[in-house]
């Protein structure tokens, strides 16, 4: 998966919030967000690339199915899943900045279990999930670990792997 | 009592009322069917109306005189409405100098006609009002209309609007207060009011606005209505007493609120001020005789011309700083062109000047083509020729 592009947000005094970013394909999308809520999803011309069309206009709540459709779902049912397993359990996803002092360490290295009682249950590479990494296993910055445990014990883990 | 008398007359009055209003909803649906704003259709209509015009109204004019000053009130507590304090305060910071330039191109030559046609120098100066300001409701109706909110020039756009209310909250109380006149110690003394009440109230929106808004936020949507309506007009009638104008006393309420309240109170306040201004653009040209209009046609058509293209090049200017490609900036052009409601509302700040029905038909006999103008050029500004020395796609230089 490539970083995430560069959003690029303008304000519309009277009318809202513009948010933009070019695509992989580099077409330019926005998204215009009104001050009542309502949002606009734009596509700039390729002839004209001040000129845009709006491709459509959704609600707030139009926009929630349509982020759900986007693939926030997968990530829902997962936390859903796990919650339901046992209760006072959390799930937590963190990125790895590169000033992070989990980068370039192995888990072994962190000592993240004894440290906090969370364990990191699967790492996020690339778009790619590692289930069950062992100790041995070296994380990178840009790497988003999923870790589980007690609310304090991943507040605790936050602390640890954030700069 | 009216009612309890059952006369004739308010039988004659409610069907006065009834068709008026109707003959108004029919313009401004004839307005929609061609795109264009129906100021002007309201304008032609009350000049058909009114004085020496085709039909007089007999009972219910008194009652069109305060429905108007009402419309008056409420269109200017919109304008103060209009931006929220954190949009206020980025358009100070980065809008002053198109601001600048908006002011000099557009308000010079209203200012230097009024001077030609040899009025009076505060009346030069009303005009000089009447041809600066863009109407920001024919502005947001276009963009909307076009679908170009999304367009990069329309920040540019938007930003001289908010430049503009910012100027007209200190140009209104002051050309106010001068209007007021009398001695010169007084005049000294009711634009100094003018300004400190101004300021204060601006200093007060932007630090406390959210403290102040919360206060009257609450209710039922009928509470809030109630209470915002109440305070407008209070608020504008002390300001009245007080010899700062009325119209500045509502446009500062207006700026006052934020937050919340400005939200609901743009939503539950704009059918009132719609019905309210409507009156109020139909009882203006009432009073303006069609001989007068017809005597100035000529004097509106040359100051239309000459300032349709110094917003273009407002605008054209703006939306270059911004980066954007010539149609872009020919687009931003066009869109400001639209003069309209305010532009009426100062020229009938001045109604009771030497120089005021003059005044009066010519700032319709102006709004009349600009605001047709406008929206028609903006809609095939595409198909303008630009020349192509200007056509290069210019540098940002920041926003």
């Amino acid at each position: 998966m490539a970083p995430m592009a560069e959003v690029r947000e303008t304000k519309l005094p009277g009318v809202g919030v513009r948010h933009e970013f070019t695509t992989e394909d580099g077409a330019d999308i926005g998204v215009l967000v009104h001050h009542d809520g309502r949002r606009e999803i734009l596509v700039y011309d390729s002839d004209d690339p001040d000129a845009c069309s709006s491709l459509v206009s959704l609600s707030a709540a139009d926009t929630r199915t349509v982020s759900e459709l986007l693939g926030a779902s997968r990530v829902t049912e997962a936390v859903t899943a796990v919650q339901q397993e046992i209760e006072g359990l959390a799930i937590e996803w963190i990125e790895l900045t590169p000033s992070s002092p989990a980068s370039n360490a192995t888990i072994g290295d962190g000592m993240y279990r004894t440290k906090t009682g969370s364990s990191i249950v699967a790492v996020i590479r690339d778009g790619q999930s590692i289930p069950a990494p062992g100790p041995e296993f070296g994380l990178l910055a840009g790497d988003v670990i999923v870790a589980v445990g007690t609310t304090d014990g991943l507040a605790a883990m936050r602390e640890l792997v954030r700069p | 009592m009216l009612i309890a008398a059952g006369s004739s007359d308010v039988a004659l009055a409610f069907v006065e009322i009834g068709a008026l209003v109707l003959g108004l909803a029919l313009l401004s649906r004839l307005a929609g069917r061609f795109g264009i704003t129906a100021i002007p259709l309201y304008l032609l209509a009350g000049l058909a109306m009114g004085e020496g015009g085709v039909v007089q109204l007999d009972v219910t004019l008194e009652f069109f005189e305060i429905a108007a000053e009402i419309g008056v009130l409420l269109l200017l507590f919109a304008l103060g409405l209009e931006y929220s304090e954190g949009e206020l305060r980025s358009g100070l910071r980065s809008g002053l100098t198109p601001g600048v330039v908006d002011m000099a191109l557009n308000a010079t030559p209203g200012v230097a006609l009024g001077l030609i046609l040899g009025w009076d120098p505060l009346a030069a100066v009303l005009l000089g009002g009447v041809t600066w300001i863009t109407s920001s409701g024919v502005v947001s109706k276009v963009l909307s209309d076009l679908g170009r909110l999304g367009f990069r020039e329309t920040p540019a756009v938007l930003n001289l609007l908010v430049i503009e209310d910012l100027a007209m909250a200190v140009y209104l109380p002051v050309v106010a207060a001068l209007i007021v006149g009398g001695t010169v110690e007084a005049t000294i003394t009711s634009v100094a009011i003018a300004l400190a009440a101004v300021t204060v109230i601006l200093l007060a929106a932007l630090r406390y606005g959210r403290r102040l808004s919360d206060l009257v936020a609450g209710g039922s949507d009928e509470t809030f209505l109630l209470t915002v309506f109440g305070i407008t007009l209070l608020v504008a009638g002390v300001a009245q007493r007080l010899e700062v104008s009325g119209a500045i006393g509502a446009f500062l309420v207006g700026l006052a609120l934020s937050g919340k309240a400005e939200r609901r109170a743009n939503v539950l306040i704009s059918p009132l001020r719609d019905l309210f201004a409507a009156m109020f653009f139909l009882f203006f040209s009432f009073q303006i005789d069609p001989a007068d209009l017809v005597a100035v046609l000529g004097p509106a058509i040359a100051l239309a011309s000459v300032t349709v293209f110094t917003k273009v090049a407002t605008g054209w200017y703006a939306a270059g700083r911004m980066g954007v490609g010539s149609k872009a900036r020919m687009r931003a052009g066009t869109v400001m062109i639209a003069r309209g409601e305010f532009s009426i509302v100062i020229a009938a700040l001045g109604s009771s000047l030497v120089d005021g029905p003059d005044l009066g038909a010519l700032a319709a006999g102006y709004v009349l083509i600009t605001a047709v103008v406008g929206p028609l050029a903006s809609k095939f500004s595409d198909r303008i020729p630009i020349p192509g020395r200007l056509a290069a796609r210019p540098v940002p230089s920041g926003v």
